[in-house]
C-alpha cells in the first residue's frame, strides 16, 4: 500500500468516524424520554402501568431518568389478576419503596368476592383486568396511563399508536385512529376519555434486554433460569401454585426454566433455559426461534384475533 | 484507534399502490432477515392452507386486524422491526389505497428513507408520481424504488431499466435527492435480501444491502442547533438529593445539530441571549450534545424560559412570526372550510390559530398549486395562517423538525392536517425571501 492509499484510506476512516450518530439503544431512550416530558407536560393526572415485568421495570427507568433530578412526577398502578407470582410482588414492593413513588392497585380479586366478576373456566384472570383497570381510572380520573406495550409482542400492537386515545369506555377503535406525524403527538381528549401512551413502542424484546443489560436494571429472579416444579400443558410449561395445580392426567417434573414473560401465573409458561445472567439472557432472545407471546401467553392462542379483541374492551 | 462499531437506527415507511406486493415484499424482507419467529410462520401457513393457497401468503405477517385479514388489504399503519448486524430497521407500513394518502404522509413524516413499490408490468402510474411527490415534499432523505413482478415479465433487463429512467426522471422533476432502484421479486424473493441469479444482469446491491447502507440521519455537525423546550426541571425540595435543590434545567430533546457547554444561544419567542452553561443527563454531565438525544440544559444567566420556547443557535436563530405561508395536507373527512379557527402545534407550544386564506391545492401530477377555495381529505394545499401567539417557525425544507405543525380541531381534539412550513418542494434557499417568515 503507498503511503498516498494510506492516507486516503485513514482520512476516509476519519471522516466516517467524525459523522455524528447516535447509538440506536441513546437513540430509543431519547424518544421514550420525550414521550415522558410530553405527557407530563400537558396532561393533569398521568399514571403508570406497573407489574413488575421487564417492560414496566424498563419504563419506570426511563421515566426515573425523564425527571432526574426531580422525582418520577406521576404515581404507579398495578392491576393486580390475584394470580401473581410472589416473587415479583415483592419485587414490585421493592422497586416501589427505591424509586420513592406512589403505587395504587387495583385488585380482581376483590370483584370476584362481592360478585362484580367471576372466574373463567379456562381459570385465566388476564381478560379481567379491563373493568379494574377502567374503574381505577375513573376513579383517580387519570388522563394519560402510561402502559409497557411494544409493538414488536403482537400484530394488533403493531397498530397501535403512541398516543392513543380511548373514549369513556376505554375502547380501541383500530380503524379510526389519529394519524401520528413527526414527534408531536396530539393528546387532546374530552372529559371522560384517556390516552394509553406507550413509550417504549418502538422497543423489540431484545432491545429492552439488551438495555436492561447495559444500564445494570434489576429484575424480578425469575427472570433468569432458576430450577422450578412445572407441568407440561397445552405445549407450555406451567408453573406448579396455588391457582395453577396439575390435572391427572400431567405429571410434575423439575426443570430448569425462566419465564420471558411475566402475568398471570395460570396461563403464563416458562422456557428452558440456561441462561442465568443477563449476557446470557441478551444472547438467548437473539438466537431464540418463537415470539414471546407464542411461547409463553395461552390466552393469545386462542385465535388471530384474541389481542385485538381484548383490545377492543379496553384491555392494553 | 480502534473503530468501535456501534448498530445504528433506520426509520423506514413503505409506499405502493394496491397489489403491488406491498406486503408481501415486506413479509419477505422479515422472512429472509431472518426476522419472523417459527410459531408466526406457522400461523402464516396454516392460515394459508385454510384458504386453499399453494405457498404460505407472507402478506398475513402484516395485516395484523381482523378487517385487514378478511378483506385482503392494509388499513393502517402498522410498525415492524427487524435487524442484521450492524442495524435496526422500524419499518412504518403504510397502506396504497390512493384514499389513504394521510397514512403515507404520516409513515413518511419520520422515515429516514421511504421504500416505494412499482409493479414491473405497470410500469411508474399516477399513483407512482404522487407517492414519489409525497416523499419529496416531507423531505424524506432517500428513496429506494423495488421494481417487483420481475418474474412476471420474465427477468427482462430492457423493462427494468424503462422503469428505472422514467423513475429517474420523476425524481428529477421533483427534487429528490436521492432515489436507487432495484429489480426485486418480492413472491419469489429474488434480490431482496439475496442476490438472483435470474437477473445476471444486475451488478448492484440486494434491497436490505441497500437499506444496510443509508446513512441513518443528516449528519448534525452540519446543521443548526435548534432545541424545543418541553419543560422546566426545579425539584426544590423533592429533588433526589440535597445537592440539587437549587437545580433549574430546561428539558427537551435536540430537534437538530449539536450542542455545547459555553455556546451562545438564543431564546424564542423572547430573543433573549445566554450561554450554554451545562448539558445534563440522568448518567451525567456532557461537554456536547447531538440530535436527536434528549437531554436537559442549563443557562448562565436567569432568564424567562418556558414550555413551547426554542433554544437556538445565536449566530442562526429564525426570526419569531405570526404569519406563516404553509403546505398541508389534509388528513380529516370534515373539509376545512368549516375548520377557520384552530389549534396549531408546532415544536412544543399549542398556540390558537386562524387560517387566513386558501393559496390552492397541490396537483400531484404535475406538481403545481392549482387555484381552490376549499382542501378536503387527502388534499395537499397551500395555505395562509395567522397564529395567536408568535412560533419560531422556519422552512420546513431545511429544517424538518422546527418547519412541522399539526393543526388541530380545539373542540373534537382531532388533527385535522399536516403542516409544512413554505414550500418543501421549492428546495433549500429558493424562494425563501417569498415565506414571509
Amino acid at each position: 500500500m503507498t503511503t498516498t492509499e494510506t492516507v486516503e484510506k485513514a482520512e476516509a476512516a476519519e471522516q466516517a468516524e467524525s459523522r455524528l450518530t447516535l447509538d440506536y439503544l441513546d437513540t430509543l431512550e431519547s424518544e421514550s424520554i420525550h414521550i415522558f416530558r410530553e405527557v407530563a407536560a400537558e396532561f393533569e393526572r398521568p399514571v403508570l402501568m406497573f407489574s413488575g415485568g421487564k417492560d414496566s421495570v424498563v419504563m419506570l427507568h426511563l421515566a426515573a431518568k425523564a425527571f432526574w433530578p426531580g422525582p418520577v412526577p406521576f404515581p404507579l398502578l398495578h392491576v393486580d389478576t390475584g394470580h401473581n407470582f410472589p416473587e415479583v410482588l415483592a419485587y414490585r414492593d421493592r422497586a416501589v419503596a427505591e424509586k420513592g413513588v406512589r403505587l395504587e392497585v387495583a385488585k380482581v380479586q376483590d370483584y370476584i368476592d362481592d360478585g362484580r366478576l367471576f372466574d373463567r373456566t379456562d381459570g385465566t384472570r388476564n381478560p379481567l383486568q379491563t373493568q379494574p383497570l377502567l374503574d381505577a381510572i375513573a376513579e383517580h380520573r387519570f388522563d394519560a396511563v402510561f402502559g409497557g406495550g411494544r409493538r414488536d409482542e403482537e400484530k394488533a400492537r403493531a397498530k397501535e399508536r403512541i398516543f392513543s386515545l380511548r373514549d369513556e369506555f376505554g375502547a380501541w377503535d383500530p380503524r379510526n385512529q389519529r394519524p401520528e406525524l413527526w414527534n408531536l403527538y396530539n393528546g387532546r381528549h374530552r372529559p371522560g376519555e384517556h390516552v394509553r401512551v406507550f413509550p417504549v413502542s418502538n422497543w423489540t424484546e431484545l432491545d429492552i434486554w439488551r438495555y436492561i443489560a447495559r444500564e445494570g436494571i434489576d429484575l424480578p429472579e425469575l427472570y433468569y433460569a432458576h430450577q422450578r416444579e412445572v407441568f407440561e400443558r397445552e405445549g407450555m410449561l406451567l408453573a406448579v401454585g396455588p391457582v395453577s395445580q396439575p390435572r391427572a392426567t400431567e405429571t410434575v417434573v423439575t426443570k430448569q426454566v425462566r419465564y420471558r414473560t411475566v402475568g398471570d401465573m395460570s396461563c403464563t409458561g416458562a422456557v428452558e433455559s440456561d441462561a442465568v445472567t443477563v449476557e446470557d439472557v441478551v444472547v438467548e432472545v437473539a438466537a431464540t426461534r418463537l415470539t414471546e407471546r407464542g411461547a409463553t401467553r395461552a390466552d393469545d392462542r386462542i385465535s388471530e384475533a384474541a389481542m385485538e379483541d381484548r383490545k377492543k374492551e379496553g384491555y392494553f | 484507534m480502534p473503530t468501535t462499531h456501534q448498530p445504528t437506527l433506520l426509520r423506514l415507511a413503505t409506499a405502493g399502490s394496491v397489489d403491488d406486493g406491498k406486503s408481501t415484499l415486506v413479509g419477505r424482507l422479515l422472512h429472509d432477515s431472518k426476522s419472523v419467529l417459527a410459531d408466526q410462520l406457522d400461523a402464516v401457513e396454516r392460515v394459508s392452507r385454510d384458504r386453499g393457497l399453494a405457498h404460505a401468503d407472507l402478506a398475513l405477517l402484516t395485516d395484523g386486524l381482523r378487517a385487514e385479514r378478511e378483506q385482503g388489504i392494509t388499513i393502517d399503519v402498522a410498525y415492524r422491526y427487524f435487524a442484521t448486524a450492524d442495524r435496526s430497521f422500524i419499518l412504518a407500513d403504510c397502506p396504497g389505497h390512493v384514499q389513504y394518502t394521510r397514512n403515507t404522509v404520516t409513515g413518511a413524516s419520520t422515515a429516514d428513507a421511504v421504500v416505494l413499490l412499482v409493479d414491473a408490468r405497470k410500469g411508474v402510474l399516477e399513483q407512482t408520481r404522487r407517492h414519489l411527490a409525497v416523499a419529496a415534499l416531507l423531505r424524506v432523505p432517500h428513496v429506494v424504488v423495488a421494481v417487483n413482478k420481475i418474474d412476471l415479465v420474465n427477468f427482462d433487463e430492457g423493462v427494468y431499466r424503462k422503469v428505472a429512467a422514467d423513475l429517474a426522471s420523476v425524481a428529477s422533476d421533483l427534487g429528490l435527492p436521492d432515489l436507487r432502484t432495484v429489480p426485486v421479486s418480492a413472491l419469489e424473493g429474488d434480490n431482496v435480501v439475496d442476490h438472483s441469479s435470474r437477473t445476471d444482469w444486475y451488478a448492484g446491491p440486494s434491497l436490505l444491502e441497500i437499506l444496510e447502507d443509508l446513512p441513518v440521519a443528516d449528519d448534525p455537525s452540519h446543521e443548526e442547533f435548534r432545541f424545543p423546550v418541553q419543560l422546566t426541571l426545579r425539584p426544590q425540595e423533592a429533588a433526589r438529593d440535597a445537592a440539587h435543590r437549587e437545580y433549574r434545567g430546561y428539558a427537551g430533546q435536540i430537534a437538530s445539530g449539536v450542542v455545547r457547554v459555553g455556546d451562545e444561544v438564543v431564546v424564542l419567542p423572547s430573543g433573549r441571549r445566554t450561554t450554554i452553561a451545562g448539558i445534563d443527563t440522568a448518567d451525567g454531565e456532557l461537554a456536547e450534545a447531538f440530535a436527536p438525544r434528549s437531554v436537559s440544559l442549563r443557562l448562565t444567566d436567569d432568564i424567562d424560559v418556558a414550555r413551547g420556547d426554542l433554544i437556538a443557535a445565536a449566530s442562526s436563530a429564525p426570526e419569531p412570526t405570526r404569519d406563516l405561508v404553509a403546505t398541508v395536507c389534509w388528513l380529516s373527512d370534515v373539509p376545512l372550510s368549516r375548520h377557520t379557527r384552530v389549534l396549531l402545534k408546532h415544536t412544543t407550544r399549542t398556540t390558537r390559530a386562524i387560517i387566513s386564506a386558501v393559496d390552492g391545492v397541490l396537483d400531484l401530477d404535475t406538481v403545481q398549486i392549482v387555484p381552490a377555495e376549499d382542501l378536503g381529505l387527502n388534499d395537499i394545499g397551500r395555505l395562509r395562517i395567522r397564529t395567536a401567539e408568535p412560533i419560531a417557525a422556519e422552512p420546513y425544507a431545511r429544517h424538518r423538525r422546527t418547519g412541522a405543525f399539526l393543526l388541530i380541531d380545539g373542540q373534537s381534539g382531532q388533527t385535522l392536517a399536516a403542516g409544512m412550513v413554505g414550500d418543501p418542494l421549492a428546495g433549500e434557499g429558493d424562494h425563501a425571501d417569498e415565506w414571509d417568515i
